[in-house]
């Protein structure tokens, strides 16, 4: 049978250039018209170590990485040792010839004499993986332009000579496959005039934030957020973005918090530990009723835990954050192209009910590459209310003016009349303290209602989860953020072997939508709860707000994105049961 | 001329009679008076403290935010602003201890920004600690036996760690006090001012008296404020003499200066978004 998808891993040691070649192949395979998912495992070493990278490609929207792949780039003895034995007889490895030996695998060999193929250009040790990159695409019939302008672009900035003795070594492993080996039978809609960009969810979020009119952006390093400080930087001047790298995330929220009191749109973002640091100012944003959007990007936990690989640890975190009850949005994308949305969204909400505004990722969600098809750079922008300088006759604005739905009028510094204190004390309407001579009790009730207010309105305005695939299912299967991706393949497999399910993804964290998700579940027959946690804090969560406890729970906190057929393995099960 | 008046509210402050910071408040009004900026253009930016209360008494944009954290909430707001002036009011124990780290990188980015520290060496609001400039061998509340570890000495670390304006003033000497803060504002850069503000309740040791028989103005005595060394030298006097005035000023393109992404301006003036070409230009960097 014809393939028209192929999965293919690269795995080697931290500094080899797996990351790298891995995006030219997704790069490569993108520009030939394809669809592609890649995720990346690797470890907290700058150099050394395992590390492996899985592109998949293919001529339909891709949901996953896949499990076991069709190719095996291995780039050292140790990952040909650890990886070869698994490759099963249909597949394919591809090694120098020169480093490595492999005896005690099924698969098919493709042995490249790198040393012979490199000399005419110097021998780089990572030339290696540009001449397999070669031989891979010669096997997959790919057009070898492609492999051209990919190098030509990633090397653009350095000298001819770089892009010349890439696009030679790469030319010397596809001719040398073409005149040894077969190419396989993998033939995909090619379209070589059609360009997905491919992207990783912290870039989607980087340019939803561009697109929303984020004009300040602070961070302090931090796996894995940190990508988005690095595009952030690189686009501060061509955006208009002022960028700062602090020395810690308590001044990273504070200081975003001061730019979105200036009147800039302002973000910041982070991962679990980070995000503890940030607690505090994360209640001073909503007791000020200043506008930020915070990105945390969930990594294995507790404390520095796995820091370079995934899971959804953090949401009771989150949920729980900075102390006494204060309002707030917390929301999930689901995917990378929602990664662009919903940062765009963030901001809205942010400004039209003034208050922090959420968005969880996680390290997978954050850091695997994938083709996106629709990204629309005119979000809508909604500032929100303000006040008309010079438009106030009182004698002090009132800055936190009580109104229906608790959303009050905002002047910025510099409008004329509209000066007010934005105080991190408790306040009356014009933002006076409350508590420093005597506590004026009813003047408290007041204010804290109406801030608590905008979450019951922002919740009228939020879209309510639906359930995706068929109403009348076998197994309604529960999630939320990253692992709706998966979960989309495994329906598919489902299906195939005879087990209608469906998917209810939870988006918007909080404010919660207790009364939609409880007429779902309630009508469900049975219901599995996916999460990469230990706990199921989505599942607790559910049963906080909805009084359903949910009994049939897939959790998974090894650090590993969780794979299509584990989830099929376990609906099966309670389906059976 | 501007009316000192502009800058008060109805709300009065709230400092226990003979507070020191009553005379800071005044000078921050008088500053602001005298170079006849309007209060639309200020933004005061405090911490947690008797002192950071400061914003909530006069008539300007304030934030009044968390413990220690008053100066990133401030250089944020001018990176997005840089036509605002951004004035920080706290005290030794919000800005030197728990704020500590924000303050020593702010006077290395050289923001133009002015940060008056009210420094009455205890911790007032919270009934009388040893704070960070606590003197040694002070007993206080959490010190009963006497505070053991050496003070910060805030004068010196800001000269060593790049603050482009270094003075100190005292509230006892009201009209010194609001010149150095008028000078503060009017350098571009990072300007400190520590106040000596004596705390009537919980210091007994650094009273008004005990100052005034130190206290002597270094421009009086010739002190030349270009020279870092003499500045480092003069910034060691403490006990039996204590100088007040401009310790060192000097010229450093400030942080907004050099920030690329002010380069169109102000951002908070700047257009929102992304146009479709600039989108396609983006976009094609991942394809």
């Amino acid at each position: 049978m014809t393939k028209t998808e192929v999965a293919v891993r690269i795995a080697g040691a931290a500094g080899d250039g797996i990351a790298s070649t891995g995006e030219s192949f997704a790069r490569v395979a993108s520009r030939s018209g394809l669809h592609v998912f890649a995720y990346n495992s690797y470890q907290s070493v700058i150099r050394g170590g395992s590390v492996w990278l899985q592109v998949r490609a293919g001529d339909k929207k891709i949901y996953s990485q896949g499990e076991q792949p069709d190719f095996l780039i291995a780039l050292n003895q140790d990952e040909a040792n650890r990886h070869g034995p698994t490759m099963p007889s249909a597949s394919g490895i591809f090694y120098n010839s020169d480093k490595i030996k492999i005896d005690n695998s099924k698969a098919n060999l493709y042995p490249l004499p790198v040393k012979e193929l490199t000399a005419k250009y110097g021998q780089n040790p990572v030339m290696q993986n540009t001449v397999a990159l070669g031989a891979l695409t010669k096997i997959l019939n790919m057009n070898f332009n492609m492999v051209v302008s990919v190098i030509k672009d990633t090397f653009g900035d350095k000298n001819k000579a770089i892009v010349d003795a890439n696009i030679g070594v790469a030319q010397a492993g596809y001719a040398y496959a073409s005149s040894h080996w077969k190419s396989i039978d993998f033939s995909p809609k090619y379209d070589y005039n059609f360009r997905r960009p491919v992207l990783t969810g912290n870039q989607a979020i980087s340019l939803g934030a561009a697109a929303a009119g984020c004009k300040f952006y602070s961070a302090y390093p931090m796996t894995p957020a940190t990508s988005i400080l690095h595009w952030m930087a690189a686009h501060s001047e061509k955006c208009g973005i002022v960028v700062k790298q602090m020395e810690d995330e308590i001044s990273v929220l504070n200081m975003a918090i001061g730019a979105g009191f200036a009147g800039a749109r302002a973000m910041c973002a982070t991962s679990g530990g980070g995000f503890a640091l940030m607690s505090e100012a994360v209640g001073l944003a909503a007791m000020t009723e200043i506008p930020v959007v915070i990105v945390t990007s969930q990594r294995g936990g507790p404390s520095t835990g796995l820091p370079t690989k995934t899971e959804q640890g953090d949401l009771f975190q989150v949920l729980g954050a900075s102390q006494g009850d204060y309002p707030k949005i917390v929301i999930a994308p689901a995917t990378v192209e929602d990664c662009f949305y919903a940062t765009a969204e963030a901001f809205n909400l942010a400004e039209k009910y003034q208050l922090p505004v959420i968005l969880m990722s996680d390290l997978y969600l954050s850091e695997h590459m994938e083709t996106v098809s629709n990204i629309d750079f005119n979000v809508g922008i909604d500032r929100g209310l303000m006040a008309t300088p010079n438009g106030n006759n009182e004698r002090q604005f009132r800055r936190y003016a009580f109104t229906e739905n608790g959303v009050s009028p905002r002047s910025l510094p510099g409008m004329e009349g509209l000066t007010h204190v934005a105080a991190s004390d408790e306040h009356d309407d014009t933002g006076v303290l409350i508590s420093d001579i005597f506590t004026n009790e009813e003047m408290r009730v007041k204010v804290m209602d109406k801030r608590m207010r905008k979450v019951q309105y922002a919740l009228k305005e939020l879209p309510p989860p639906k359930l995706l695939g068929p109403d009348d299912a076998d197994i309604t299967i529960v999630s939320w953020g990253s692992t709706y991706s998966v979960l989309r393949e495994t329906a598919d497999i489902l299906a195939k072997n005879g087990i209608i399910a469906n998917h209810l993804q939870i988006r918007y964290l909080w404010p919660f939508h207790g009364e939609a998700v409880e007429k779902i579940l309630s009508n469900a027959k049975r219901v599995l709860d996916v999460e990469g946690n230990y706990s199921g804090q989505l599942a607790k969560l559910i049963r906080m707000e909805t009084g359903i406890k949910i009994d049939h729970k897939l959790l998974k906190y090894d650090g590993e994105p969780f794979y299509p057929n584990l989830v099929v393995k376990k609906a099966m099960e309670v389906v059976k049961e | 001329m501007m009316d000192l008046s502009v800058y008060k509210v109805e709300t009065k402050a709230t400092w226990c009679p003979g507070c020191g910071d009553f005379a800071v408040l005044r000078g921050i009004q008088t500053a602001l008076t005298a170079l006849e900026i309007n209060p639309k253009d200020v933004l005061v930016v405090s911490g947690i403290g008797c002192s950071s209360n400061l914003p909530g008494f006069l008539k300007s944009y304030g934030f009044h935010g968390l413990h220690g954290r008053a100066v990133p909430v401030a250089t944020g707001a001018k990176l997005v602003n840089p036509d605002l002036n951004v004035i920080v009011a706290g005290g030794d124990g919000d800005g030197y201890g728990i704020g500590l780290n924000h303050w020593v990188h702010a006077m290395r980015r050289n923001f133009n920004i002015t940060y008056v520290v009210m420094n009455n060496q205890v911790y007032g609001l919270t009934t009388g600690q040893a704070s960070p400039t606590t003197e040694k061998g002070q007993r206080t509340k959490s010190t009963p036996m006497g505070v053991i570890e050496v003070p910060i000495n805030p004068i010196s670390m800001a000269l060593v760690t790049g603050a482009t304006f270094v003075a100190r003033a005292f509230s006892g000497d009201a009209d010194h006090l609001a010149k150095m803060i008028e000078l503060g504002i009017k350098h571009k850069g990072f300007s400190l001012v520590d106040v000596l503000s004596p705390c009537v309740t919980y210091n007994k040791r650094n009273t008004y008296q005990w100052f005034r028989e130190r206290v002597y103005r270094l421009q009086d005595n010739g002190h030349n404020p270009k020279n870092l060394d003499d500045a480092i030298k003069k910034s060691y006097e403490w006990d039996a003499k204590i100088p007040i005035g401009v310790f060192y000023e000097t010229d450093r393109p400030t942080y907004e200066d050099e920030e690329p992404g002010l380069k169109k301006g102000p951002v908070v003036s700047q257009p929102l978004g992304i146009n479709q070409e600039l989108g396609k230009e983006l976009l094609k960097e991942f394809e």
